[in-house]
């Protein structure tokens, strides 16, 4: 019966297209969606007149799932979130505690946080080359090429923390371990062995005609609209805008190191891809450098294991790599377990913006589109 | 901080509580007649471009919408508070100032049950459609485990 009721109720909210049009599904399982995201697209011919993107598919609770847990059992959790780039999650969450606390953090957990937040960054834009050349029917090419570098890199973080894509390795006050001893070398080794690389990457696929063709001028997202619509990360610069978290709203110790904030020129999705590649090499000048100046001490500071923050709420931002990654935590003084947790999450934001960028363009244009907006669904949901 | 100077001169009954947090993070509660008013001039003279989050909180005895704006050009991050009764969440929606609000508000609707009014599409977004119930407020009942009876979500793993 109930059944019955809920197959009436859905029934009610389905589209019926205008005369001459069609409505075509998109996913949830579609090799072209970045995971398990719908699109309803309405279609006049092969012209997209309105994409509805449908998501929730991954949805998990995981803010309702942090209220019932301490808040360090929170910490692996939002491994979870981004799965491409857990350790930013877990640099937003520790900030969002360490913020609440008032814990002073040593200097060498600092430069541990730097080097392992960077090279998150170079994994994650490597992916997302590489997933980006897949979805342009460049066969598997890119993909093989970057995810043979992004290998090295999950090498690294598996000799610092156990894991390859779920790191749980940040704690409040510091980092879980100590890096092992012949890290510094073995980081230096891997970080001269992609520069190059990248260079290689660019001659594959910024001269590459079918590529060129498929990117350049195609979503293009004016400055305006992107701040306007909440845009983050290297969609929000790729649009020209020049800000990024680690500079305007610093965290950790990143005036220290010399670095550019990379942007691009056009909006389109050309841009957006080439703020991926320059953003990469900037991460490996960072990391060069915190690598250098890495000092001895201690690597976490002395923390109680079960917490109970004073009250209070707090918001804490950093750049992860898909953008702006914020938290805000309230606390409510009294019980062990964060009183409300929300994530706002770049990829979340960058997915909205695609019913105003896939307006009127081809539906192969649409696959284009999502792919530069780099979305990853297990944030987006949550 | 002359933001939160001139915000409480120009809207002297409105604006609440003002405090400044630390460096680059401001704190205002609003009441809701005048929200819409106040985050229009906000955005308009005070340069918060950016509406960063929606997020909703429920206390025993209210809601809470918090709105995290920044600004690109000051460099400063504002969360403006509104408090709604537990009988009647409803508030502006902020869409027509902040395009960005559109989801992070069809969120807070969808799980907390707050009513956005204005909203051009306000329905659910992560949950599915038949979904009954609001999960984020406090007192959402959530499933007992089957392998750990009598316990409430959070205590057996302890």
């Amino acid at each position: 019966m109930i059944q019955e009721d809920s197959d009436r109720k859905l029934a009610r909210n389905a589209i019926f297209p205008a005369e001459g049009r069609m409505i075509l599904n998109i996913g949830p399982q579609h090799p072209s969606t970045h995971g398990v995201l719908r699109m309803q697209v309405e279609l006049e011919g092969e012209r997209v007149i309105n994409v509805t993107p449908i998501i929730g598919y991954l949805h998990r609770g995981f803010e309702k799932i942090a209220e019932n847990r301490s808040y360090m059992q929170v910490i692996p959790l939002t491994d979870r979130l981004d799965y491409l780039s857990s350790m930013a999650n877990n640099m937003v969450y520790v900030r969002a505690v360490e913020e609440l606390l008032g814990v002073q953090i040593p200097e060498r957990a600092e430069y541990i946080r730097v080097i392992v937040l960077e090279l998150q960054r170079l994994a994650s834009h490597l992916a997302a080359v590489g997933f980006y050349g897949n979805d342009l029917g460049l066969a598997f090419t890119a993909m093989m090429y970057t995810f043979r570098e992004r290998e090295l890199i999950l090498d690294l973080f598996e000799s610092i923390c156990g894991a390859r894509l779920t790191y749980n390795y940040l704690r409040f006050g510091g980092v879980r371990e100590d890096p092992p001893g012949n890290f510094k070398e073995k980081a230096k080794e891997v970080l001269a062995q992609i520069k190059p690389k990248i260079d290689e990457y660019e001659r594959f696929l910024s001269e590459d005609e079918i590529f060129l063709m498929r990117t350049k001028g195609i979503g293009i997202l004016k400055p305006e609209d992107a701040i306007n619509m909440g845009a983050a990360g290297p969609v929000l610069r790729g649009s020209g805008v020049k800000t990024d978290t680690r500079v305007t709203d610093p965290y950790t110790i990143y005036d220290k190191f010399d670095w550019e904030v990379v942007t691009g020129k056009d909006g389109d999705c050309f841009s957006r891809y080439a703020v991926w590649i320059n953003e990469m090499r900037q991460s490996i000048r960072i990391v060069e450098q915190a690598l250098d100046a890495l000092p001895e001490g201690p690597y976490l500071a002395k923390v109680p294991r079960l917490l109970k923050p004073p009250a209070g709420e707090v918001y804490s931002r950093i750049e992860s790599p898909r953008g702006e990654l914020c938290m805000h935590l309230v606390s409510d003084g009294a019980t062990t377990n964060p009183y409300r947790l929300k994530i706002r999450s770049p990829a979340f934001c960058n997915l909205s913006l695609l019913p105003h960028l896939a307006k009127n363009v081809l539906i192969a244009d649409l696959i284009a589109i999502l792919g530069s907006l780099d979305p990853v669904f297990g944030e987006i949901d949550r | 901080m002359i933001e939160l100077e001139e915000l409480i001169e120009k809207f002297p009954d409105a604006v609440i509580d003002v405090k400044i947090q630390r460096e680059r993070r401001l704190c205002a509660a609003v009441k809701r007649e005048a929200l819409l008013e106040v985050c229009r001039y906000l955005r308009e003279h005070q340069g918060f471009d950016h509406l960063s989050s929606v997020s909703g909180v429920d206390y025993a005895d209210r809601f809470e919408v918090v709105y995290h704006l920044w600004s690109y050009s000051k460099k400063k991050l504002l969360s403006l508070r509104v408090s709604l009764p537990k009988d009647d969440p409803t508030v502006d929606s902020v869409t027509s100032i902040w395009k960005a609000a559109d989801w992070h508000e069809r969120e807070t609707y969808d799980m907390f049950g707050i009513i956005f009014e204005g909203h051009p599409n306000l329905t659910r977004i992560l949950l599915a459609e038949d979904f009954e119930g609001y999960p984020f407020r406090k007192d959402y009942k959530l499933k007992e485990n089957p392998w750990f009876p009598g316990k409430s979500p959070g205590e057996e793993q302890r």
